[in-house]
């Protein structure tokens, strides 16, 4: 894929560029561990995020879209591409330690983040310390102040003694402790009950109003994305197949894998429930992912070329930042349905 | 739902977990299924809907467990049941399909195998009727070639298909009763909602009455004619479907609704529930939901709120029940 076309032109106001960012996991096997076969965890992804956005990535299991997250701030080292925060690129003018000081993330599991023998206070005022910051503990009592718990009740207490909501304003808190300009949320919400879930929303929504803060917010929750995100990002084995703002996508999904993905939604009215699931099987393993466009073997308006042809994002929208790949929208693709309205 | 034509009649159920720090997992709790009925049992963590499925399988540990009031099936008395009578009454009157079928199948026996031993251990038959038993049953679940599927082990297959044969396996001697517990939590979305069509084809097919445990309200739209909605181990709510989502009485179930983001405006504040649910180690003896409820007064924190029965079949525990709410 081109991995020019899914980005904007480059601008100061982007704080984040991705270009094609790559990872593939070495599957081994056998007596001597020789390596079987590659995982194509994240394959060619490109995006960029300007400064006070929200961009949401979704997707189902094994599409990538935690990878992504964990190339973004270095907890795995990238096989290709290039990251570029605040216009200096990691692994030449920006280093992984500055990078993380700019760059914080926020897990699922809310417990598993956090070490079960450091009091709250301590977690939260951890990372200042090690990188140098001034006076981490007050700084710690500030920003659990700021996300909702009462420094005197919670400052001591240890992670195993609060619930999973509190644990998770933990969480967000000490991300925040590093004064980072991008937070990365990976599924940071979902483990949390539905009531608690719209607490966070509220509290992720209020920090990003007061501290200028860039999200980039994964998540399987559409309504969820929908809600926090100016952009969403849809990936499948491993690729961007859409990105577009919120309600350009909302309104309309360009790729077959997006409509199929919207319309797996419940309904929320039972005088018109779902009558016929949009898509049959589970997503293919991406261990060998399907030739051509990956998601050919499961769409409707698949043909040859689909199987041959590696689709590149185009702009659909006339330049309105509607990108999707599929050859549906490329008129030159050989696809004999090629630019027909209505389809998707 | 009571009387003849009942499948499940669960009266003033409360169970109480004993230990170190006592748990009042269910209090009180009434509830009733028709034959051939789908009920959603709707609720967060905690709220005791797990518990409720388990006690009518009887899995629940007895010698920690305190159990007060009745539960009937089919007429039965669950709690009398024992011995042989249990063994038949558990896969043959009542069948259980768990939230990950990677952990409720045996890893070391093929899937058509697992499924002719349930078989064979509930009927007379021999290993081969057994196992064409086994091929129907993967065929009605819809798994593409099912005659392959027989011989494979759990590890060879996808997360769907595995949900698919615990499906098989718990409906393969026909019971009256499915016991869902979320089921198609673990599933990806494209995923979920192939298994929530499956399950609603197959109850029309089997004519079978299902209790499905959720704490989506979207799933249980989309697989449930009735909700019953749980908090802090009571039903506080009850009523059809189109009722629950419609027009919804209780503060809870309210506040549920606007917490599922469905059609809520970007960059709205949500109207979300303060606080979080009570840690039930004393039996409540005042509204559960009072301390995070938007209109609570001081009688609802001075005693348990009446249960007011709005209409047949459908019930709100809210001292606000009688009076129509604004839409949230």
């Amino acid at each position: 894929m081109s991995a020019t076309e899914t980005l904007r032109p480059d601008s100061p106001a982007q704080i984040l560029r991705v270009t094609g960012l790559q990872k593939h996991f070495p599957v081994r096997g056998g007596i001597l561990g020789r390596q079987k076969a590659r995982v194509q965890a994240v394959d060619g992804v490109s995006f960029a995020v300007e400064e006070g956005e929200t961009l949401g990535i979704v997707g189902e299991s094994g599409c990538g879209k935690s990878t992504t997250a964990r190339l973004l701030v270095g907890l795995i080292d990238r096989d290709r591409g290039d990251v570029r925060f605040d216009g200096r690129t990691l692994g030449k003018d920006l280093t992984l330690r500055d990078l993380r000081r700019g760059m914080q993330m926020v897990f699922q599991d809310s417990y598993a983040s956090l070490n079960p023998r450091l009091t709250i206070e301590e977690s939260i005022a951890f990372g200042a310390r090690i990188q140098g910051l001034s006076d981490p503990v007050g700084r710690a009592r500030d920003l659990m102040d700021r996300v909702g718990l009462d420094p005197a009740r919670f400052a001591q207490r240890y992670p195993h003694e609060v619930s999973g909501g509190q644990r998770q304003r933990i969480n967000i808190a000490r991300a925040l402790a590093m004064s980072p300009k991008i937070v990365v949320l990976d599924e940071a919400v979902s483990a949390l009950d539905k009531s608690v879930e719209a607490q966070v929303l509220n509290l992720l929504a209020d920090l990003r109003a007061e501290f200028g803060l860039t999200y980039i917010f994964i998540s399987h929750d559409l309504n969820v994305v929908r809600y926090i995100s100016d952009r969403i990002l849809v990936m499948y084995l491993g690729e961007v197949v859409e990105l577009a703002p919120v309600d350009l996508i909302w309104s309309r999904q360009a790729h077959p894998y997006t409509r199929s993905l919207f319309s797996a939604m419940p309904s929320m009215d039972p005088d018109n429930r779902t009558e016929e699931p949009p898509l049959t099987g589970d997503p293919p393993n991406p261990i060998n992912p399907p030739s051509g466009c990956r998601f050919h073997t499961r769409c409707k308006f698949a043909e040859a070329v689909c199987a041959r042809d590696v689709p590149v994002m185009r702009d659909i929208s006339g330049g309105q930042g509607h990108l999707a790949a599929c050859h549906l929208h490329d008129t030159a693709s050989g696809h004999s349905r090629a630019g027909e309205e209505g389809l998707t | 739902m009571s009387g003849p034509g009942s499948l499940v009649d669960i009266r003033n159920l409360s169970i109480r977990f004993r230990g170190a720090r006592d748990v009042h997992a269910i209090n009180d709790l009434t509830l009733g299924l028709a034959q051939g009925e789908t009920l959603a049992l709707l609720g967060e963590s905690g709220s005791g809907k797990s518990v409720t499925l388990k006690a009518l399988l009887r899995l629940l540990p007895p010698r920690r467990t305190d159990i007060e009031g009745t539960m009937k099936v089919n007429g039965a008395d669950v709690m009398s049941i024992t011995g042989r009578a249990l063994q038949t009454y558990r896969g043959g009157e009542v069948s259980m399909v768990f939230q990950e079928p990677g952990l409720a199948l045996d890893p070391v026996y093929t899937v058509g195998r697992q499924i002719a031993e349930a078989v064979q251990r509930k009927k007379r038959v021999s290993r081969d009727e057994a196992m064409s038993t086994a091929l129907d049953m993967l065929r009605r679940v819809r798994i593409p070639s099912p005659e392959r599927r027989l011989s494979n082990y759990p590890h060879e297959l996808s997360g769907g298909m595995l949900q698919r044969v615990m499906i098989a396996l718990a409906l393969a001697c026909r019971p009256r009763l499915l016991l869902a517990d979320e089921p198609t939590t673990a599933l990806d979305a494209t995923v979920q909602i192939q298994i929530l069509l499956l399950l609603r084809a197959l109850q029309k097919e089997f004519g079978m009455g299902v209790i499905f445990v959720t704490h989506d309200i979207g799933v249980a739209v989309e697989v449930s004619e009735r909700i019953a909605v749980m908090y802090a181990g009571q039903i506080v709510e009850e009523g059809t479907t189109h009722e629950i989502i419609k027009s919804p009485r209780h503060p809870y179930t309210r506040g549920l609704l606007a917490a599922n983001l469905h059609d809520v405006a970007r960059g709205t504040r949500l109207d979300a529930i303060p606080g979080a649910p009570p840690p039930l180690d004393v039996k409540p003896d005042a509204c559960p939901f009072a301390p995070r409820c938007p209109l609570a007064e001081a009688r609802c924190r001075a005693a348990l709120p009446p249960v007011h029965q709005i209409g047949p079949r459908r019930r709100v525990a809210c001292i606000h029940a009688d009076a129509p709410m604004e839409a949230a």
